[in-house]
């Protein structure tokens, strides 16, 4: 599956800029604040999984750094820009961070093709020619490619997540997020959209995951981050948190989600 | 479970089986009737009473309508229509005559009779325009320009005073085509206008909502009679000396207005309607305010609600008759006018069934191509 993405051998820079830094964010929903003082910086071609407890805010987290949500308190700094109420900025922003959705979001009245060009036509100005190459080789590796005139209502679940994030990369995005992008998925078509995720992985895409797949958190995660009512409870390389959990609340948090599985 | 079985369904071959068809006891209209018409004896002694009474009414309604029914009658010495023969069928036979001798009238209202043949171009490329734009291979930019011209040529079809043809005033206008021009401007300016309101109504700026809520509920909250008789006479007396504005547009002006309020309820239902992922899904790949609803939220949305669209403009469509409370001469006005005349007075069924036929072909005709445009338009929804 590697090689329908072309590898690259490095993974994290850490010498560059941080693609994502996160310093002391706050928010609130009404009364419940839901996130408190999240600092995190994510290194370009870093994999980050988020996980926890639901309710803990992680979808949160990764939707306020596409602005899907607006934070109240903090600086949230995306490719060197901060996010504020300049819609300019935040333009360039979005043009930048794909997302996937656990709920797929695909457009139901568009077909496959279309779903994927309109973005790039429309926000990059790409000609439909051009466009249309370029979801076809999207498509091509996410094994879909025969689908391409289908309307989203006729493919199964795990093809409909595949087309998503082949959605995304249209954009050429920098930073991908993937908000519990296997949550509303059979079993059988799990794995599917898992190895579409780890061939992208592959390629030094920088990824920030919520998830609960571990799996997939051990074999790409650089670093695994756990939060628990709203805040990071703990912060780590996956070896460092699913074989030594230093906290409470994580150690309870995997003796449970172990129990699941 | 014996473990013998392997629950492998797709390797084992199914058994051939011969398909049997149902028998004729259970199917087909016999058994249809026999479920539903004649399951017991009340429901046989119902199903037969109400089957006379039908049969009955049916046979009398068409000695009435064609078999005792006068078509034309004698012109007399004065060179009046003889209705004699209409009243003494009264009750027996309908006087179609009146219709026949009254047709154009009723069409055209007071419209100068040698002109006629003006008006009734205009209704036939009103039909026309109806017609090419329900196509869905007609929907591109050029439709547009296909509307300004169709509008340009009824404009001046109906004025005249160029290429030959006498000039006639707007208050000379009347019948089909009045009721045609206030339904067709009403909606195709009010749909757009409905569909800023919905799209203001839900909008972040504070101002811009709150003139939207505004509108519709100032709008909504008042009969259109009474904006027509604002419209009428009110406006007029805001206006400067010697300035004039037509009373057909201010008319005009008030339908749109209305019906723009109520359409811009039933778009806002569909915008509501949409799942909140999509607009999440636009706003993640970028794209702007106007792309994202363009593309995504009011193709979807407008789909979603063709329903009570084509429920409202129907309803727009009839209501344009209450412009005859404003001396309007719409279709129904000409027709309560024509049956004025002594010579026909008491034929009022006659003509009223008529326009009522007309009213129900154009509503009809918009409840079919709805019906159609909703399983075209929502085939992605089918697996």
């Amino acid at each position: 599956m590697s090689a329908a993405f072309e590898t690259v051998a490095s993974a994290a820079r850490l010498d560059a800029p941080p693609a994502i830094s996160m310093d002391r964010v706050n928010k609130w929903f009404g009364a419940l604040h839901v996130l408190r003082d999240v600092s995190l910086d994510v290194a370009l071609g870093e994999r980050v999984v988020v996980c926890g407890p639901s309710g803990s805010g992680k979808s949160t987290l990764i939707r306020c750094i596409n602005r899907l949500e607006t934070h109240q308190e903090g600086h949230i700094l995306v490719d060197g820009i901060e996010l504020t109420d300049d819609v300019r900025a935040l333009d360039a922003i979005r043009r930048e961070v794909g997302m996937v959705f656990q709920s797929f979001n695909l457009f139901p009245h568009l077909t496959v093709l279309e779903n994927c060009t309109l973005a790039p036509i429309w926000v990059r100005r790409m000609p439909k020619r051009e466009a249309e190459e370029l979801a076809m080789e999207y498509l091509n590796k996410v094994k879909i490619p025969e689908q391409a005139k289908k309307y989203p209502g006729q493919l199964s679940g795990g093809q409909q997540q595949r087309v998503a994030i082949a959605r995304a990369l249209c954009m050429k995005p920098k930073i991908m997020l993937f908000d519990e992008p296997t949550s509303a998925l059979d079993p059988e078509m799990i794995k599917e959209v898992l190895d579409t995720m780890v061939a992208l992985a592959d390629t030094g895409m920088t990824m920030i995951c919520v998830t609960h797949e571990m799996g997939f958190a051990r074999q790409v995660a650089d670093r695994v981050v756990f939060m628990d009512r709203g805040e990071i409870v703990e912060l780590g390389t996956p070896d460092q948190m699913f074989n030594s959990p230093q906290t409470e609340r994580l150690q309870l948090f995997l003796s449970q989600i172990l129990r699941g599985h | 479970m014996p473990s013998d079985t392997t629950l492998t369904p797709a390797t084992i071959p199914a058994p051939p089986v011969e398909s049997r068809r149902a028998p004729i006891s259970v199917v087909g209209p016999v058994a249809w009737m026999r479920a539903n018409l004649f399951s017991g004896w009340l429901s046989t002694a119902i199903t037969l009473a109400l089957g006379y009474l039908i049969i009955t009414r049916l046979i009398s309604f068409v000695d009435w309508a064609f078999i005792n029914a006068i078509w034309s009658v004698p012109v007399n010495a004065t060179n009046q229509p003889d209705t004699s023969a209409c009243r003494a069928a009264r009750g027996v036979g309908a006087c179609w005559a009146v219709v026949t001798e009254k047709h154009r009238f009723i069409l055209f209202g007071t419209y100068p009779f040698e002109e006629h043949w003006r008006p009734a171009l205009a209704c036939v490329i009103f039909v026309a325009l109806y017609i090419v734009s329900a196509m869905r291979r007609f929907w591109r930019k050029e439709l547009a320009l296909i509307w300004i011209a169709a509008l340009t040529a009824i404009g001046v079809l109906m004025w005249g005073g160029v290429l030959g043809m006498p000039f006639v005033p707007q208050e000379r206008w009347g019948g089909l085509p009045i009721t045609l021009i206030l339904s067709t401007f009403g909606l195709a300016f009010a749909f757009p206008l409905a569909i800023m309101v919905a799209l203001g109504r839900r909008s972040r700026m504070p101002a811009i909502k709150a003139i939207c809520v505004l509108y519709v509920e100032l709008i909504r909250g008042v009969p259109l009679i009474s904006l027509l008789f604002m419209a009428s006479v009110m406006f007029p007396l805001f206006l400067p000396e010697g300035m004039n504005i037509d009373k057909l547009l201010r008319a005009q002006i008030a339908i749109i207005l209305f019906a723009g309020a109520y359409l811009a309820e039933v778009v806002r239902a569909g915008l509501q309607a949409l799942p909140k992922g999509q607009y999440e899904a636009a706003d993640a790949l970028g794209l702007s305010y106007w792309n994202k609803t363009g593309f995504i939220i009011l193709p979807q949305a407008l789909r979603m609600v063709i329903p009570p669209l084509v429920n409202t403009f129907i309803g727009f469509f009839k209501d344009t008759s209450l412009v005859l409370i404003i001396g309007i001469f719409d279709l129904l006005t000409a027709g309560k006018t024509a049956i004025v005349e002594p010579a026909w007075q008491g034929f009022g069924v006659e003509v009223y069934i008529t326009i009522g036929l007309i009213y129900f072909v154009f509503c009809f005709a918009m409840s079919k191509y709805s019906q159609g445009l909703e399983t075209e338009l929502n085939q992605h929804r089918r697996r």
